[in-house]
């Protein structure tokens, strides 16, 4: 006699009836559990209107103007900008993440130890965004006469390549450690759930195809070489 | 002063696998067991439910179930005279937290080991001679053979509903199945799961090449199955969030799905949860455990007086907690004595990407966490290794975990394309949808400088030292690998690809401790035939304090290519045989030394 039958019963009453839909109406009622957190009001192709909690206003035009190049918008599709890479960024610098109490972080600590052996630096998320900013601006208006955001976007790239690869030295952060962290959140906001502020519209998932929380493909396993039909869905219910 | 609680008759440290298996086995023995985990109580329908589950940033990325490590690490180094540096972020290993443990989060991939690998050092001596084995490769037999556990691996794969098909029935070769595992008793209790595009096409490669294909058993059901213990779990529904995830289906097995419906709700089981253990206690003779002393939700000091210890938690943590307990003679690498800490091993992999011509479509996100298609050719000493030089070999498979953008959408191997910009995200498009990774698990043999023991600079969050991970990756594995890789090309290529890239790491290289590589951790506490190689008996019994026994792969003396859990889980029913039927009828040794 199962044990487990009862949980198991509940869990199919709310789950299976709900999974079916999302694979064969394409998701119209997709996975119909709440609505979205955040009202929309985004116009095409821009990310809604956002005031970021972390970022002062210089930081916030740093990372705007940033993530537009690590991922713009072009033939494959949308950009980390109209997506909301900036929002997520932001709103990440006030979860336990941001504020690094997810690491080991007692000391001694030994920066210079060889980079296998991980992250071995004192400080969090937060501040290598705000040291970071702070110095990459400072270095650009010593040599290039403007903040960072203010450059023009060729003298930007060429700034983003020169950290990317470590030949910009700041004091206070190694430059290709803020370049990596910021790379590395952009990333996590174009393709995470967009209830995390950023893929708004999914438009990371739909650079790539993938179809989100749909999470549900025994009827497609065995369809060979076919391309799968339905756009995404959210966690929280939008379609894609 | 501590608080000290009514005496139970078994104490466990941690509640994942291991813990589950043997509160099931001593309750049903009339004893009452008592679990005591460091980590929150964790279930399916409270905490992964769908479509919480499939949040691949919350899980993934920042690692929901994983150990916090803020409170508690490990450090590493690569040798002797080095300074050790913490493991700050979770990389090449994921620990885990919680009850059901690591076993709560894993793919599910349940091997059986081959029969000569529990017989590492006999065997090779045998078949190789004596001096095939380097002087400072300390790899040794396990103690117990194929055939002692094999009715404990049969019993395990029942409880975890595993998929598979038995390629060795009894010794009689059987088509569909692995025709070179060790002969099974019976059959898989599910079908295999369904191979997805990409595992069709590796299939029908490795079998041109002449190799065996097989479908890799995967402790996914593929169809509805109730469990020896009466639990019933759901067919996998290959969505694509597993490891790293709860199962929201019920399907892959954990000790939530499987063990601890029933366990939870008997009357002489007790499981507290914020209970970190901080050490074994032991009478004035040292020769016996009186129980252990643990930090409670509130930061309270609490002894728990037992008859039984068992040491259930992941391998690491059973390591250390002996350390700190003073339980055997800590193991010196320069002088090659002491046991506990010795044999460290690890696991060293690589890959094959191959990538299939445009408009190809695999549908990527179409994933399981261990179904797909394996082959043993390669593995342990399914292959003459005279000619060869080294010792080992891998476990070789394609599983398709699920097309996850954040970590598992990558560029076109082998070109060199820009992290970021138009190029890359031209690139992750064009990859997406064509490319496949042929996986290699290869083993790690065991030496005389790799070790752990505790850290002396760095603390845990109650003050207690780390513990100090030595390890670095040998000429042996180089070549297995290198040897290895240069085989599974010629499968690669025979898919008719656009191109084939080898993804094998370079003889020499230092263990890049920031990039995820299996959690399969193994050794410290390793078992074997007498107390001067060894850390437990066969039954897992510490030969130094006969009412402790630990578990898990730190009783591996070496690791294998396979994934650990089998062995795990067979090794704990094996003991929990031996306790039920001789230890409580005469508690004492189970091997006389």
């Amino acid at each position: 006699m199962s044990q487990d039958k009862e949980p198991r019963r509940r869990f199919l009453r709310q789950v299976l009836a709900i999974v079916p839909a999302a694979s064969t109406l394409g998701g119209a009622t997709a996975v119909a559990v709440s609505q979205p957190a955040i009202a929309d009001s985004s116009e095409p192709g821009k990310p809604r209107a956002y005031t970021p909690t972390y970022f002062n206003a210089a930081e916030w035009a740093f990372i705007n103007a940033a993530v537009d190049h690590l991922i713009p918008s072009d033939q494959y599709g949308a950009g980390a900008l109209e997506t909301g890479v900036p929002e997520f960024i932001d709103r990440q610098m006030e979860t336990p993440y941001g504020a690094g109490k997810l690491w080991y972080m007692q000391g001694p600590f030994h920066p210079d130890s060889v980079p296998e052996l991980g992250y071995q630096l004192s400080l969090v998320p937060r501040d290598i965004y705000r040291q970071g900013i702070a110095a990459c601006n400072d270095w650009c208006v010593k040599n290039l006469g403007k903040v960072f955001a203010e450059l023009d976007r060729a003298k930007q790239l060429d700034v983003l390549k020169q950290m990317e690869g470590g030949k910009i030295h700041f004091e206070t952060v190694p430059a290709k450690t803020f370049f990596n962290f910021m790379l590395g959140n952009t990333k996590e906001g174009y393709f995470a759930d967009p209830m995390y502020g950023g893929n708004q519209k999914m438009g990371g998932w739909k650079m790539v195809g993938f179809p989100g929380a749909r999470a549900d493909y025994l009827d497609w396993v065995d369809q060979y070489n076919v391309k799968y039909p339905y756009g995404p869905v959210s966690i929280l219910g939008e379609k894609g | 002063m501590a608080i000290k609680k009514d005496k139970v008759d078994v104490v466990m440290v941690g509640l994942g696998w291991t813990g589950a298996i043997m509160g099931m086995e001593l309750t049903e023995a009339g004893l009452n067991v008592l679990a005591l985990e460091r980590g929150d109580m964790r279930d399916t329908n409270t905490d992964t439910p769908y479509p919480k589950a499939v949040d691949e940033l919350k899980y993934s990325v920042r690692g929901a179930l994983f150990q916090d490590l803020s409170r508690e690490t490990v450090t590493i180094r690569y040798g002797v005279a080095d300074v050790a540096v913490p493991y700050r972020q979770h990389g090449s290993f994921l620990l885990g937290d919680g009850v059901g443990g690591a076993g709560f989060h894993w793919n599910g991939m349940m091997y059986r080991n081959l029969p000569e690998e529990l017989e590492m050092r006999s065997h090779h001596e045998q078949k190789y001679g004596k001096k095939f084995i380097p002087e400072d490769m300390t790899i040794q037999d396990h103690g117990v053979t194929y055939k002692e556990l094999e009715p404990f691996y049969d019993f395990s794969e029942k409880v975890m509903a595993v998929s598979g098909k038995a390629g060795n029935l009894n010794g009689k070769i059987v088509a569909g199945g692995n025709p070179l595992e060790g002969a099974r008793s019976d059959e898989f209790p599910t079908k295999p799961l369904t191979y997805q595009y990409s595992a069709s096409l590796v299939e029908k490669a490795m079998r041109d090449v002449g190799y065996h294909p097989y479908p890799a058993p995967a402790a996914n059901a593929s169809e509805p199955y109730t469990n020896p213990y009466g639990v019933r779990i759901g067919p996998c529904n290959y969505c694509g969030f597993c490891e790293n995830y709860g199962c929201y289906m019920y399907s892959k097995a954990s000790p939530q799905t499987t063990i601890l419906p029933v366990l939870l709700k008997r009357k002489n089981f007790e499981v507290r949860t914020k209970a970190q253990v901080i050490k074994v206690n032991l009478d004035a003779s040292g020769k016996r455990a009186t129980g252990v002393t643990y930090i409670d939700a509130q930061g309270r000091e609490v002894e728990q007086p037992a008859d039984l210890v068992l040491l259930t938690a992941f391998q690491t943590h059973n390591v250390r907690l002996l350390l700190l307990s003073g339980i055997g003679k800590p193991y010196d690498p320069v002088t090659g004595e002491g046991v506990v800490g010795k044999n460290f091993a690890y696991q060293y992999n690589g890959g094959i990407n191959v990538v299939m011509p445009k408009g190809t479509q695999f549908n990527p996100f179409i994933g399981t966490g261990a179904g797909g298609v394996g082959m043993d050719d390669l593995n342990a000493d399914q292959f003459d290794h005279g000619p060869l030089g080294f010792i080992g070999g891998a476990s070789i498979r394609h599983v398709r975990y699920g097309g996850r953008p954040i970590k598992q959408a990558g560029t076109m191997p082998g070109e060199k394309v820009p992290n970021w910009g138009s190029e890359w995200k031209g690139s992750v498009q064009d990859a997406y949808q064509r490319t496949l990774t042929i996986g290699i698990s290869g083993s790690v043999m065991a030496y005389r400088d790799c070790y752990l023991s505790l850290d002396p600079t760095y603390k845990d969050a109650n003050g207690q030292p780390l513990l100090r991970m030595t390890l670095n990756w040998k000429e042996n594995e180089g070549k297995m690998l290198t040897h290895i890789g240069n085989e599974m090309e010629k499968v690669g290529q025979a898919m008719n690809p656009e191109k084939v890239v080898k993804a094998i790491r370079k003889t020499g290289s230092s263990w890049d401790t920031r990039v995820y590589q299996s959690t399969h951790l193994t050794g410290g506490a390793i078992m074997g035939t007498t107390p001067k190689n060894s850390v437990v008996n066969k039954y897992l019994q510490s030969w130094d304090v006969p009412n402790v026994f630990v578990y898990g792969a730190s009783a591996f003396p070496q690791n294998m290519g396979y994934n650990p859990t089998g062995l795990v889980t067979a090794l704990a029913y094996h003991s929990a045989k031996a306790i039920r039927e001789q230890y409580l009828k005469n508690p004492g040794p189970l091997v006389q030394a």
